[in-house]
């Protein structure tokens, strides 16, 4: 297998608020490999971006606690110095996030941010470092990239904005580059692009991506594993050919149940996992999915499951308490992968 | 032939059957030749505009009574601007914009108090359209008490839409930066529902939710709209989800309308080779079957829209362009069924319906009047109805695109 290039070890992330303490991350683990592209998944609220900013050292604040620990190489993160994590930032890791406004500085004009940021890290000229940055803005699609590098943030597009984030993120070659739904504001064919830009940079400078999304076709396009996660765990992890066709645990199921597919006719009414996810800071005694998972029975609600290997499938992990074989014969609903959802109306 | 400048010809013309079930037929808003043109500024003491970037350009559309218009399209082509422009937050530069019927374009603050209340909108950007130094509760409870809520029905009444929206109603005294992603997305969506809206322009509302809670939030809006008849405008990129959503889909190219289809033709049927293209890049969520599609990447790079191309503004991009289309911009076109497309080579409609079809008076003033020649559709034969799973659809043109042509690698 290729060079581990990243390994998390029982993270933990909790947040001190008026209401008690969030545990937004609730001991993951999982490791990423050169040349690799990992998705993380799951539900809205479950940790995904909480866990992929904890190794950028981006969650730390008065009200931030961690546990466990990521390795990059053998550079502890969790613990690292502000300074040492300046330097492994851009450099080494680098991150395209889920909103762009907030990550560009709006008074900058575009084409200087890219400058900033390479000659923050490289000793080259400024024209050099421009020639690099308006290269890069045209990998990146962006139309007559010179000129509009002299544009403000406000004055791209949602998705404009998002191509410079990740022309930004592509400037100093990174090992690890971690695209926090870098593509959710991008229309269909521009997505196509920066999907083939993101595996080529992995296959060819074998680098390995993190690759956070909701979109399960984007998933299907670009991963070569996938981690599922739901309140604040990792649920179940695999290959992408596990995770699509041999989904082991409940939400999964629920998650790819709830897909609508543009080649398929529509259904009336969507199908939806019913209920809410739990509170992160009073999360439940067993399985956190247990009040909503209708294959439920006593031991969820008693133990937490751990993480476990799927009999016979080494990388392929889940994290409940129903039998393999038990569980194939459940998960088809209406002959799909799916769970029983709210009646329809 | 309808002549565009009349007053009130695209109302009549677009209250026409929109081939849906939805919508009562009445307009609530009518656009006529809405215009956006940015300044573009330069100069270091005193700012002189220099150009202007096309945002929004010539669109005549009608949102009814009732119904949803969903409406995709690259990056940057002006959805944002069109639907900020049709609730008047900002001032188009050009054409009309109504209201029941009262012409609102250039109305001012006070003028547009009453129709702020009808008319609601949930912002692609939700960091920043979220106040950091406001609770939830505040967040969402100030408006509905601004709009005659009783103080005291307000928290009861905030719990219930933070509920409703798949929000733990315990976090009503939460900020919004110890939100996630897609749960300040859902704060959004609750703040513009507080006030009992009319009209519901949703920018974006679901991108950041995963597919469970989005079928959530869709089945909510769904709900809203059987029970109180809300009309909604709902941008997009993912086409299955506007699919599901709309009656009608508008699909807009560098500030121009290119199609407006019936929701449930637009995959069977779409005319124009920009949502051949659209549909063509859609991954499927099956990576066997994702895999076996050969996928078709719409090449070349989006043209500036500080100086966009004459003719049809896809034209350098499309497999099936011809010289006019670098000439002549394209009429709208209505074909059977309300659907109307923008195109000189209408792709999946045979030469029957190429000939029976009519110039819309949604098209824009600058468009000619060259409809789509049928009789060069019969030579070529009727086309095979688009199949964009296949990506057969998008190369049934004289001119096949470059295969799989990445960014920068330049237009045909
Ligand atoms: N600073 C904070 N203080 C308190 N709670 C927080 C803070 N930041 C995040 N959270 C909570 O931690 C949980 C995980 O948040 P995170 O942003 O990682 O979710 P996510 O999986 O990325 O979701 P989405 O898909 O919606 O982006 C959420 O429930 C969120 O409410
Ligand atoms: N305030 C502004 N000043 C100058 N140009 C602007 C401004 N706002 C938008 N634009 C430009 O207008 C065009 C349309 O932008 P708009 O945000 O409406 O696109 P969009 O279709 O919503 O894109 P996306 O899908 O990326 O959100 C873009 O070229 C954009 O750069
Ligand atoms: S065929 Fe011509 S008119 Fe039609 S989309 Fe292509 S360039 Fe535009
Ligand atoms: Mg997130
Ligand atoms: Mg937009």
């Amino acid at each position: 297998m290729a060079e581990r290039l990243l390994e998390v070890a029982e993270l933990e992330v909790s947040f001190a608020t008026e209401d008690g303490l969030v545990r937004a991350v609730d001991g993951v683990s999982f490791a990423l490999h050169r040349g690799e592209v990992v998705a993380i998944v799951g539900e809205s609220g479950s940790g995904k971006s909480v866990t992929v900013m904890t190794l950028m050292g981006l969650t730390r604040g008065v009200n931030s606690r961690f546990g466990g620990s990521a390795r990059l190489g053998d550079r502890e993160l969790v613990t690292a110095s502000e300074a040492e994590l300046e330097r492994v930032r851009g450099a080494e890791i680098a991150m395209i996030f889920q909103d762009p406004i907030s990550s560009l500085s709006p008074v900058m004009r575009i084409g200087d941010q890219i400058v900033e940021q390479i000659r923050a890290h490289e000793k080259v000229s400024k024209g050099a470092a421009m020639d690099r940055a308006v290269e890069l803005m045209e990998r990146v699609g962006i139309p007559r990239a010179r000129d509009r590098a002299r544009n403000y943030p406000h004055e791209f597009s949602g998705g404009m904005r998002q191509r410079v984030m990740i022309a930004l993120a592509l400037s100093l070659s990174p090992s690890v580059l971690i695209a926090d739904e870098p593509t959710t504001a991008l229309d269909v064919t521009i997505q196509a692009q920066i999907l083939q830009e993101v595996k080529q940079l992995s296959q060819e400078s074998s680098s390995g991506v993190i690759f956070v999304t909701h979109d399960l076709g984007v998933v299907a396009d670009i991963a070569d594993r996938v981690i599922v996660m739901y309140a604040g765990q990792v649920v179940e992890q695999g290959t992408l050919e596990e995770i699509f066709y041999d989904p082991q645990h409940p939400y999964t199921w629920g998650l790819l149940g709830s897909v609508t597919r543009m080649d398929r006719p529509p259904p009336r009414r969507l199908p939806a996992i019913p209920g809410l996810p739990p509170s992160l800071t009073d999360p439940p005694e067993g399985c956190h999915f247990a009040p909503r998972c209708p294959l439920r029975f006593d031991r969820c609600h008693e133990l937490p499951p751990l993480q476990a290997r799927v009999p016979g499938v080494a990388g392929h992990l889940d994290r409940c308490w129903l039998q393999a074989g038990d569980k194939r014969d459940r998960r088809e609903v209406e002959g799909q992968i799916g769970l029983a959802t709210e009646a329809v109306a | 032939m309808a002549t565009p400048d009349e007053p009130g010809a695209i109302a009549r013309g677009a209250s026409a059957p929109n081939g849906s079930g939805r919508g009562n037929g009445t307009a609530l808003i009518e656009a006529e030749h809405l215009e956006l043109y940015f300044p573009v500024k330069k100069g270091i003491l005193v700012d002189r505009t220099v150009a202007h970037v096309h945002a929004v350009d010539d669109v005549s559309l009608v949102l009814t009574e009732g119904e949803t218009l969903g409406v995709v399209g690259e990056s940057g082509c002006g959805k944002s601007t069109l639907a900020r422009c049709l609730v008047r937050l900002h001032e188009p530069t050009g054409g009309t914009l109504r209201f029941r019927g009262r012409d609102i374009t250039k109305l001012n603050r006070r003028g547009l108090q009453p129709i702020r209340r009808e008319v609601q909108m949930v912002f692609q950007d939700p960091v920043s359209s979220l106040n950091p130094r406001k609770r939830v509760g505040q967040i969402i409870g100030v408006p509905m008490r601004l709009h005659g809520v009783d103080g005291s029905d307000v928290e009861s009444r905030v719990r219930d839409l933070l509920h409703r929206v798949g929000l733990n109603p315990e976090h009503i005294n939460r900020f919004p930066h110890e939100f996630s992603g897609g749960q300040r997305q859902r704060i959004g969506v609750a703040r513009a529902l507080a006030v009992n809206p009319k009209l519901l322009v949703l920018d974006e509302p679901v991108s950041a939710l995963d597919v469970s809670v989005q079928a959530q939030v869709i089945n909510l809006l769904d709900d809203l709209q059987d029970e109180f008849g809300l009309s909604y405008m709902f941008i997009a990129h993912d086409l299955s989800i506007v699919r599901h959503v709309s009656d009608r889909i508008v699909v807009m190219y560098l500030g121009k309308l290119m199609e407006v289809s019936p929701a449930r033709e637009l995959y069977e049927k779409p005319i124009h080779p920009y949502t051949q293209a659209l549909l063509a890049a859609i991954p499927i969520p099956d990576p066997h079957e994702n895999q076996a599609r050969a996928r078709t990447v719409l090449g070349g790079e989006p043209p500036n829209p500080i100086d966009p191309p004459p003719g049809c503004r896809f034209h350098t991009r499309c497999p099936h362009a011809t010289e006019i289309c670098a000439t002549t911009e394209p009429p709208l076109a209505e074909y059977a069924g309300g659907h109307l497309a923008a195109c000189h080579h209408p792709q999946s409609v045979g030469a029957e319906e190429i000939a029976s079809a009519v110039r819309s008076s949604l098209s824009p003033t600058s468009a000619g009047d060259a409809m789509p020649d049928a009789e060069a559709a019969r030579q070529a034969g009727d086309p095979a109805p688009g199949d964009p799973a296949t990506g057969r659809g998008a190369r049934t043109g004289a001119t096949p695109p470059s295969p799989s042509a990445g960014p920068g690698s330049g237009a045909p």
